[in-house]
């Protein structure tokens, strides 16, 4: 991606319709990237304000779940005068295939930005097939 | 008013709606890079002074530049995304590229106290307002 173009604001997408959350306060989605390399599917999300030890990553039958609290405590004492963008938690799931290996789900949060390396099981790696 | 946080979940909401009813505020006077333009932030008044709360997920602290000349702050940097060599892509949700904005601030800050802070992709600059700015109470003599 060319880097020296202008950035744009994208408005947080809130998370809607997963009937689970039983506090009224809204989630958003985090904005996502998804690659896959030869040996790894790598998730890729922007959770800002968000500390590692406020990040829930679970596996539950077949589904990886993301849950990223904010600190609503930095916001003590102050008082809004403007604002372009709203915070919250940020929730967000994705279905596993079965080319995933759940135990091998690595973690790295960094500057905001919590990546997930999903390694792939081995059946799934490309494999070279030699001609006998 | 200002928010004490006793039960998080309540009062996150609380803080949610007061943060959509100020969307249409007209603190910030228009400029030519007033709203709408990168990075998105938010701004609060903290006792006397300002704090503003830049969201930057992906931007390192060295790619960041922040200067102050009176009281127009501006705000210029650099988002990278890495591409990781030899991936194919299933989803593009993120943005990359650089950005400069100009902040113009209705009221005067003091320039040489200035704080900024870069952690978890979260930007603050503590604005302390000029001395010379505060309101004074008058005695009657």
């Amino acid at each position: 991606m060319a880097d020296n173009k202008p950035l744009e604001v994208q408005e947080k997408k809130e998370v809607v319709g997963k009937g689970e959350k039983t506090v009224p306060a809204r989630y958003y989605m985090p904005n996502t990237d998804i690659r896959e390399t030869e040996d790894a599917l790598l998730v890729v999300m922007e959770v800002p304000g968000v500390d590692r030890k406020d990040v829930d990553i679970k596996v539950e039958e077949d589904t990886l779940k993301v849950e990223a609290r904010i600190d609503t405590a930095k916001y003590d004492g102050m008082e809004p005068l403007y604002t372009e963008y709203n915070v919250g938690h940020f929730a967000r799931q994705f279905a596993l295939s079965h080319m995933i290996d759940q135990q091998q789900i690595g973690a790295t949060l960094n500057d905001g930005v919590l990546t997930l390396t999903l390694k792939k099981v081995q059946e799934a790696k490309p494999r070279r097939i030699e001609i006998g | 008013m200002a928010f004490v946080y006793s039960d998080p979940f309540e009062t996150l909401f609380q803080f949610q709606n007061a943060l959509d009813q100020l969307r249409s505020s007209n603190w910030l006077q228009a400029s030519p890079s007033g709203g709408g333009s990168y990075p998105p932030m938010n701004v609060f008044r903290k006792e006397d002074d300002i704090v503003m709360v830049i969201e930057v997920p992906g931007v390192r602290k060295s790619d960041l530049k922040i200067e102050a000349k009176g009281n127009t702050i501006r705000i210029a940097g650099t988002k990278t995304i890495e591409q990781g060599g030899q991936a194919s892509v299933h989803r593009v949700e993120r943005r990359g590229g650089s950005f400069d904005r100009a902040i113009t601030l209705p009221i005067e800050v003091d320039a040489d106290r200035i704080k900024a802070e870069c952690r978890d992709g979260i930007l603050a600059l503590y604005l302390p307002r000029a001395e010379r700015d505060k309101p004074r109470a008058i005695s009657i003599a």
